[in-house]
């Protein structure tokens, strides 16, 4: 059911944990949905030095915060906004349709702690924090 | 922090059992040698396959004190409970159109009502209580004058609860209102007795007690009206057509014939390592919840709760160690919510998400439990790590 590199991000997760005294940290999704996506970064300069997660739910949901935050790794703030849902799920050579939505958290779970980060510098952002559909709207826009 | 070694542990025994070597020998001279056709009595193979058949039946009925001809083969235990719902319903339109059934029941029949509404029966699905027990009283007061069906099952597959089917049946019968009991995780694992329960139509399937999948039952009380559910031949009496499912319908009487022998032994075993199991894990992991009772409990099923984490993660984790289980999670099964069997016994989502089912058989070993409860743990924690919920927990906030 999902692909080797899915199966690798989830049994051997990158960067999970915290950071300490993190300067942006993001939090997505919500338990009754069954999954949980916390993002913390320690940006200089607007570029992200380190980036870890914390992950509530499935085998997906895992391996999507896995590969999202070794996609913003080294990258700058504008970069890391680019990501998009389809990158995670192209880099782990997909995921089966009823876990889309981790790859959607995964990104939403990016732009959350950036957005954090610029509300910290005092910047106002457009608010996307959040998954904004829950598990049903979701699954509503594959049909 | 886990361990690679070679392990292939089978702990998702509600879900289906293993074959026995005894069953499929039973089985195998129906395919090549004796095929013929069990309707057809002008020659000796068709003749075998007749005689094989009756057999069968005979011995089925003698494991549920029944009679020969209250015992309808189908082609599982999902048609036995679609038949027995729609069959009775259609079969009694003219009398009344209600159902009353339980909020956990097996998708079967769940599934089954919900369709039955939509062609214009009413149903009532009775709540239970946070062990999963559907209360004799309810049935009662859901009682009306339309109500023509009552169906609750045995034995619930998600959380081992037993149902007091005996009371149930007498408030039915002192109603004179039908009633059917979906005991396809009951029949081989406790004593299962047609007239002690009081039931009027009983479905069953061979894959859970080490027969093959594809083959079920139905008994239907002498007397009982049924509509057909598969029309056609003059098989089963004229009740159910298809050409008999030899080889399979032998194999489910000999998986039953093997189980209702063995029964005592295989209960006090299933005992014994459910009793490990759901210990172990009490003392081993924090923050767990055993689902379902601990008392009038089906020897094969533990179920527990482990907060913080999410079922699908954890039987990920125990696939890589070489322990298969399932899970009531949303994630595990591919629909939005988690188990509405968690769901009705109170779980709020979050807890429901992070519930694992270990089905023990007669066949599962000390040594495999005590692999389960080293391995588990260290799954557990690991997942625990990695949960944003765990935090304040690991932190001492909570």
């Amino acid at each position: 059911m999902y692909s080797e590199k899915v199966m690798d991000h989830f049994a051997n997760p990158r960067n999970v944990g915290e950071i300490e005294g993190a300067n942006a940290v993001g939090e997505v999704g919500n338990a009754k949905c069954g999954d949980i996506m916390k993002i913390y970064m320690d940006i200089e300069d607007d570029i992200i030095k380190d980036v870890k997660f914390k992950t509530f739910g499935c085998g997906a949901a895992i391996a999507t915060s896995s590969m999202a935050t070794e996609m913003v790794k080294g990258k700058t703030v504008k970069e890391a906004l680019e990501l998009t849902n389809k990158a995670v799920m192209e880099a782990l050579d997909g995921l089966p349709p009823e876990k889309i939505h981790c790859s959607v958290l995964a990104e939403e779970a990016i732009r959350s702690a950036i957005e954090d980060y610029n509300k910290r510098k005092g910047i106002e952002s457009e608010d996307s924090s959040g998954c904004g559909f829950c598990c049903k709207k979701c699954y509503k826009n594959e049909d | 922090m886990i361990d690679f070694m070679e392990h292939n542990i089978y702990l998702d025994n509600n879900a289906t059992t293993r074959l026995s070597e005894e069953v499929l020998e039973a089985m195998l001279p129906y395919f090549c040698n004796n095929y013929g056709n069990a309707s057809s009595r002008f020659y000796k193979i068709g003749r075998d396959a007749q005689d094989a058949v009756a057999e069968a039946r005979s011995k089925v009925a003698s494991c549920l004190g029944a009679k020969p001809n209250e015992i309808y083969f189908t082609g599982s235990g999902c048609e036995a409970d679609n038949w027995a719902l729609k069959g009775i319903a259609f079969a009694n339109k003219g009398k009344g159109n209600h159902i009353i059934t339980s909020s956990i029941e097996h998708h079967a029949v769940l599934n089954t009502c919900k369709w039955l509404e939509k062609q214009g029966f009413d149903v009532t699905y009775l709540p239970v209580d946070s062990e999963g027990r559907v209360s004799p009283e309810s049935v009662e007061s859901a009682i009306n004058e339309n109500t023509v069906l009552i169906s609750i099952m045995t034995v619930n597959n998600e959380i081992g609860t037993i149902q007091p089917i005996k009371e149930i049946s007498e408030i039915a019968k002192s109603h004179k209102i039908l009633f059917h009991t979906d005991a396809v995780q009951a029949v081989g694992h406790m004593p299962v007795n047609v007239s002690e329960l009081g039931v009027d139509l009983l479905s069953l399937s061979g894959h859970k007690f080490h027969g093959p999948k594809g083959v079920g039952a139905l008994y239907i009380r002498n007397g009982v009206k049924i509509d057909n559910l598969i029309h056609g031949g003059g098989q089963e009496r004229g009740k159910r057509a298809a050409t008999e499912n030899v080889a399979y319908i032998v194999g489910l009487a000999k998986a039953l014939e093997i189980a209702c022998r063995d029964l005592d032994k295989n209960t006090k075993w299933c005992s014994r390592l459910q009793k490990k199991l759901i210990d172990g894990i009490e003392e081993r992991i924090p923050y767990c919840i055993l689902n379902g009772p601990r008392e009038n409990r089906s020897s094969s099923n533990v179920n527990f709760s482990f907060r913080y984490i999410e079922g699908e993660s954890i039987l990920m984790l125990l696939d890589m160690n070489g322990i298969a289980a399932s899970s009531g999670s949303a994630c595990a099964s591919g629909s939005l919510d988690p188990s509405h069997v968690l769901l009705a016994i109170g779980l709020p989502h979050e807890i429901a998400h992070g519930s694992l089912r270990l089905s023990v058989s007669n066949e599962t070993t000390e040594e495999d439990i005590d692999y389960v409860l080293e391995v588990l743990p260290q799954i557990v924690q690991r997942l625990r790590d990695m949960s944003p919920l765990y935090e304040k927990i690991a932190h001492g906030k909570e």
